[in-house]
């Protein structure tokens, strides 16, 4: 996934799209809005986006979950498997993101990139509401793919890349 | 150049402000597992060397505490756990990447065993103890006759329990005040230290007692040490590692980390052991409860400052 943080205008609609969407409880939510500002008034530069699971290559979670509930499936998103999740919170303490909640049922629950929606060829709900269409989502290892080209023309950044975490949100700049 | 961060449609639970997702169970359990990994420990090296008879508050008494430490602190595990009718998914699955999952392997060794060796000591301390089963007596026979082997699992795995307590929160490179090597050693020498401490409580013969006194001190110095080269670790570490340090040097958790786990848990049992070895007369009771509790604040102090980090 790519989000463009010059088209970002922090207006949450990803985040209502996904709790409708996914059915997230009342309270919780997978995706949020982050604004930084930088300077001094009146130089001030202020950057928005749109945060969630950065779906990592190299996965903190997958690593130190006891049971394997956490898994990473083909084509790289990371879900996790309700029935095998033990709720321990390894998961939650191990993402640099912080992108990881405890569903109120009792396993940890976090962003799918609308993995049923992906399956069936559709974009996530927060890629398909944006209304500036600040977000694009697609297949990397696919080099003619909208979202291959804009990582390779445009200026990006990833979320806390000290971590080691490999993130596959890219931050267009 | 300042900087202004708000985030806004997230306010979930345990996450949010501050990530608090662990709460009393986890140190508590990793301060009783740490203990008991030390008695069983020593009880298992001292059989092996021979020394049962001279050294048995460390062989057969103390160890008769370690299956409840255990189970108190598996207890306290699970009532952490918030999907805990699934925890049997973590014997279905061997993962070598993630400590938990060594540790519930190792607890599924250590726990049986705990309880096998402190049962195969119960007549010497009990001898008219009558059970009302045949079958009981055979398992006491059994488990009497295989304590050389036990205590040669024991010795080694009474280790990995108590260096994974430690390794377990050091594995979460998102925490940077978990996320260094020393703290592995540090929690395994801490719980050898409370293991002694609580030997030393119950020691009557004066060979023992000057034995697990001089072990006690040593190991009080190690993990000075190991603190001491914690510390320095961050303050040479990354951006994130500096920062995580703060908390402990100034932050919030400074005088809770170096009066009580620092202060009144090491150097204080320090001064008093080292006084007692020169021959002045020490209630044994009270270095072994600072250094008990030493031991239990620096796991509590260490897990709730690392989640904030």
């Amino acid at each position: 996934m790519a989000i463009d943080t010059l088209k970002c205008v922090g207006c949450s609609d990803c985040v209502v799209a996904c709790q409708v969407e996914n059915d997230v409880p009342v309270g919780y939510s997978r995706d949020w809005i982050r604004e930084i500002t930088v300077g001094e008034y009146p130089s001030l530069d202020l950057e928005i986006r749109s945060e969630r699971c950065n779906q990592c290559d190299n996965t903190p979670c997958v690593r130190t979950c006891p049971t394997g509930a956490s898994h990473v499936v083909e084509g790289g998103i990371v879900l996790v498997t309700h029935d095998e999740c033990i709720g321990c919170g390894a998961c939650i303490e191990s993402c640099p993101y912080d992108a990881r909640y405890t569903h109120p049922e009792g396993y940890v629950d976090k962003c799918t990139f609308c993995h049923h929606r992906v399956v069936e060829g559709q974009n996530p709900a927060c890629v398909e509401v944006c209304p500036t269409n600040c977000m694009y989502f697609g297949d990397l290892d696919d080099e003619n793919s909208e979202i291959s080209k804009l990582v390779r023309t445009r200026k990006w950044k990833v979320l806390e890349p000290e971590t080691g975490t490999k993130p596959q949100i890219f931050y267009l700049k | 150049m300042e900087e202004n961060i708000i985030t806004s449609g997230r306010n979930n639970h345990l996450i949010d402000p501050v990530l608090n997702v662990w709460h009393w169970e986890i140190p508590l359990y990793l301060f009783l597992g740490g203990m008991a990994a030390g008695i069983l420990f020593f009880a298992s090296l001292q059989y092996l060397r021979g020394k049962a008879e001279d050294y048995p508050s460390a062989v057969k008494y103390a160890p008769l505490f370690t299956p409840i430490m255990i189970i108190v602190g598996l207890a306290a595990l699970m009532l952490d756990l918030k999907h805990p009718l699934y925890s049997w998914q973590l014997y279905t699955i061997i993962r070598m990447e993630s400590p938990m999952s060594w540790g519930a392997w190792t607890l599924m060794l250590v726990t049986p065993l705990s309880m096998m060796w402190a049962f195969s000591y119960v007549r010497e301390l009990f001898p008219k103890i009558k059970y009302p089963y045949k079958w009981i007596y055979t398992v006491e026979k059994w488990c009497q006759d295989i304590r050389t082997p036990m205590a040669w699992v024991l010795v080694v795995y009474s280790i990995i329990l108590g260096i994974y307590t430690g390794i377990l929160l050091s594995a979460f490179n998102a925490r940077p005040l978990w996320n260094t090597t020393i703290l592995g050693p540090l929690f395994l020498t801490s719980g050898l230290s409370a293991g002694a401490a609580f030997i030393l409580i119950l020691a009557k013969k004066k060979k023992e007692i000057h034995l697990f006194t001089e072990i006690d001190l040593l190991l009080i110095v190690i993990e000075i040490f190991l603190i001491t080269h914690m510390i320095m670790g961050y303050r040479a570490g990354t951006a994130a590692q500096i920062e995580a340090s703060e908390i402990l040097l100034g932050g919030k958790y400074t005088i809770p980390f170096w009066v009580f786990a620092f202060g009144i848990g090491l150097i204080l049992p320090a001064i008093l052991k080292v006084l007692e070895l020169r021959g002045k007369k020490i209630p044994l009771l009270v270095p072994s409860l600072l250094v008990i509790f030493g031991s239990l604040m620096l796991r509590f102090i260490i897990t709730f400052a690392g989640q904030i980090t």
